[in-house]
């Protein structure tokens, strides 16, 4: 199995490089990616540079343009696809059907990836897009439990990735629109998802309070450690009960699972988090590394070594993980 | 003259009460009228034969009748109840999903595009009008400027393809395999005890400042305010749009129907108060801005 990580910057790029990612994935500076934020992502240069240094090592360069454009927006998508193309990146990570058709069109050669933010949960839904665009692989959504994969996988006609360590979307990615509902902004429409533009910390005699275009996402107690106020894992007021109404704010690690999707024939796992520091990016990519090295010499004995989660739990959100939806309890 | 739809019920009811508001609706002045459960495969109180008996009679009364599929398809059972509906000529489908686009395009079969599909521009509506899309549902959190470019696009490229614009009801936000509604009641999903059926409009989700955030409805979140563009009509209708998808709700609708009704015929609707469940109204989606906003409408 490959082992796709994320690259917000050129240190971040090089760094997964050196750790022993077998891909990286990266966007352009601006909204036609779903990891757009101030001061992160790619501009051509960079992005040559970066894919010089992952090609002389060994290691693909994904790209993603993962966002759907308007019409104002189409020559942009557009000419992001044709950058992609020229810089001689190994696949192109798209959603758009419209897009998907011009790159199929344009440039047959440069293999296209279907984004996570595609929402293909289904083996009929992988062949729509393989008939009419041609995919090469496929990102599978967070929601699909390990015996949905299975039935995915089984009738596939793509190779399929599968997010492995990260941040959680547990919306089916690409139909989520909660951001844009209190922002301006979506996944979709700008590749953000609660923009930090949008909020605002504010210490009361209640307590820290984050809020998200005004409205009140969370509110801490004393020695309570605060997030980053994504809408789905705020706490709210349910018929009179407060409490996380729709998600925690815990991580995905799917480290003890790889024997089984290695077993199903998943392609690739990906790691979440273009957003992350070149730190970060080495202690995931070193540890992920170390478990797929472990489960190639021998996946019949492989087990989760102590040291992987107690390194992964300290990298994740409140210093939680989650199975996710692969595990069925979760839903 | 602007059509009317009634969009699938998106709540969780009763049979007895999903048959009595179709028995009633087949009286309102509504063109055209989706049915079928796009929300939860758990949701069985009617089944497909009882769908499809529904869509035979609103038929006879005149209703032109699209059967909606499920919008997040996970398990190979939800791809057979996307069969069935897949695999008939009586009827044309709402694609909620790409899974559904595929079967449609199988069995030589026409079909339309929910709101969860998501079409931002003229390349993906050529794509679909390939594989035999015959109208498309503008996603929710497009406005007004995007719509009207797309319309104007479409024109260009000489495709008659109508577009319908959700405009009245709580807007489905976001689809999840996790179900919110068992969650509140500790619930696992496989055993949820159906609670749903006991909120016909949702459970109420809201900020610790009681401010009305959304719905939660089952394995769906939707606004916890209402859309509401009644007084959009004039400009969707100058615009070019086909169809006003007008949301079911289980109390007042027909008066809502009536309403928008009186609206796109021009006409001043009457304007006593519905007998709605209460909710803030918004339309900030139309004018480009957060969903959750109410703009002024502009006199233009």
């Amino acid at each position: 199995m490959e082992l796709v990580c994320p690259a917000g910057s050129l240190p971040a790029m090089k760094t997964a490089v050196d750790n022993g990612a077998n891909a990286v994935y990266f966007g352009f500076r601006d909204s036609t990616n779903a990891r757009q934020f101030a001061g992160l992502n790619f501009n051509d240069k960079r992005a040559a540079e970066g894919i010089e240094y992952a090609h002389s090592r060994g290691a693909r360069v994904f790209c993603a343009i993962n966002t759907y454009p308007q019409p104002e927006g189409w020559e942009q998508w557009k000419s992001a696809v044709d950058r992609a193309a020229a810089l001689g990146v190994d696949a192109i990570i798209l959603a758009d059907m419209g897009l998907l058709d011009y790159a199929a069109n344009r440039y047959p050669d440069t293999p296209r990836h279907l984004s996570v933010q595609g929402s293909a949960t289904s083996y009929e839904a992988l062949k729509f897009y393989k008939d009419n665009f041609d995919i090469r692989r496929a990102v599978l959504p967070r929601v699909l439990s390990v015996d949905q994969v299975r039935g995915v996988a089984k009738h596939s006609p793509v190779e399929l990735e599968v997010f492995a360590f990260g941040s959680l979307c547990i919306m089916a990615e690409g139909r989520c629109y909660l951001s844009s509902y209190v922002t301006d902004e979506s996944p979709n429409t700008r590749g953000a998802c609660s923009p930090a533009k949008a909020v605002q910390w504010q210490e009361t005699p209640q307590g820290l309070e984050s809020r998200l275009n005004d409205v009140l996402i969370d509110r801490y107690s004393e020695g309570e450690s605060a997030g980053y106020p994504t809408l789905c894992k705020g706490r709210f007021e349910v018929e009179g009960s407060v409490y996380h109404a729709i998600e925690e704010p815990v991580s995905l690690s799917t480290v003890e699972l790889l024997p089984e999707l290695r077993a199903l024939g998943i392609s690739a796992v990906k790691i979440e988090g273009r957003q992350r520091s070149p730190a970060y990016i080495a202690d995931v990519t070193r540890t992920w590394r170390q478990a797929l090295d472990a489960l190639n010499a021998n996946a019949e004995n492989f087990a989760v070594d102590p040291v992987w989660n107690e390194t992964l739990s300290g990298l994740s959100e409140g210093g939680l993980t989650t199975l996710g939806a692969y595990h069925r309890k979760w839903k | 003259m602007m059509k009317l739809s009634l969009g699938p019920i998106l709540w969780f009811w009763t049979k007895q009460s999903v048959f009595n508001f179709y028995a009633n609706a087949a009286d309102w002045p509504v063109d055209t009228i989706y049915l079928g459960e796009t929300v939860c495969s758990r949701r069985r109180e009617l089944k497909p034969d009882d769908w499809f008996g529904l869509a035979r009679d609103l038929k006879e009364c005149g209703k032109n009748v699209v059967l909606s599929t499920l919008t997040l398809i996970e398990s190979e059972a939800d791809l057979r109840g996307l069969r069935r509906i897949c695999d008939q000529h009586e009827f044309l489908v709402e694609a909620n999903d790409q899974s559904a686009v595929q079967l449609a395009v199988q069995n030589g079969l026409s079909f339309i595009t929910g709101p969860s599909m998501n079409t931002y521009n003229t390349a993906t509506l050529k794509v679909l009008a390939r594989k035999g899309l015959k109208g498309w549902c503008l996603p929710v959190e497009l406005g007004k400027d995007t719509l009207k470019c797309l319309i104007d696009e479409l024109k260009e490229e000489g495709l008659d393809l109508p577009a319908e614009v959700f405009s009245w009801g709580f807007l489905p936000l976001a689809w999840s395999s996790r179900c919110f509604t068992a969650r509140h009641f500790n619930l696992p999903k496989d055993n949820c005890e159906f609670r749903c059926l006991e909120y016909p409009e949702g459970l109420e989700l809201r900020s610790r400042e009681s401010q009305e955030l959304f719905r939660i409805n089952g394995t769906s979140t939707l606004s916890g305010s209402r859309y509401d563009l009644l007084q959009e009509l004039p400009g969707m209708d100058d615009m070019g749009v086909a169809t006003v998808r007008l949301s079911p709700e289980h109390q007042g609708m027909e008066d809502v129907v009536k309403r928008y009704d009186v609206v796109r015929r021009g006409g001043i609707p009457d304007l006593n108060p519905l007998a709605l469940t209460e909710a803030p109204p918004c339309n900030g989606y139309w004018y480009g801005k957060p969903g959750m906003d109410i703009v002024a409408p502009s006199k233009t």
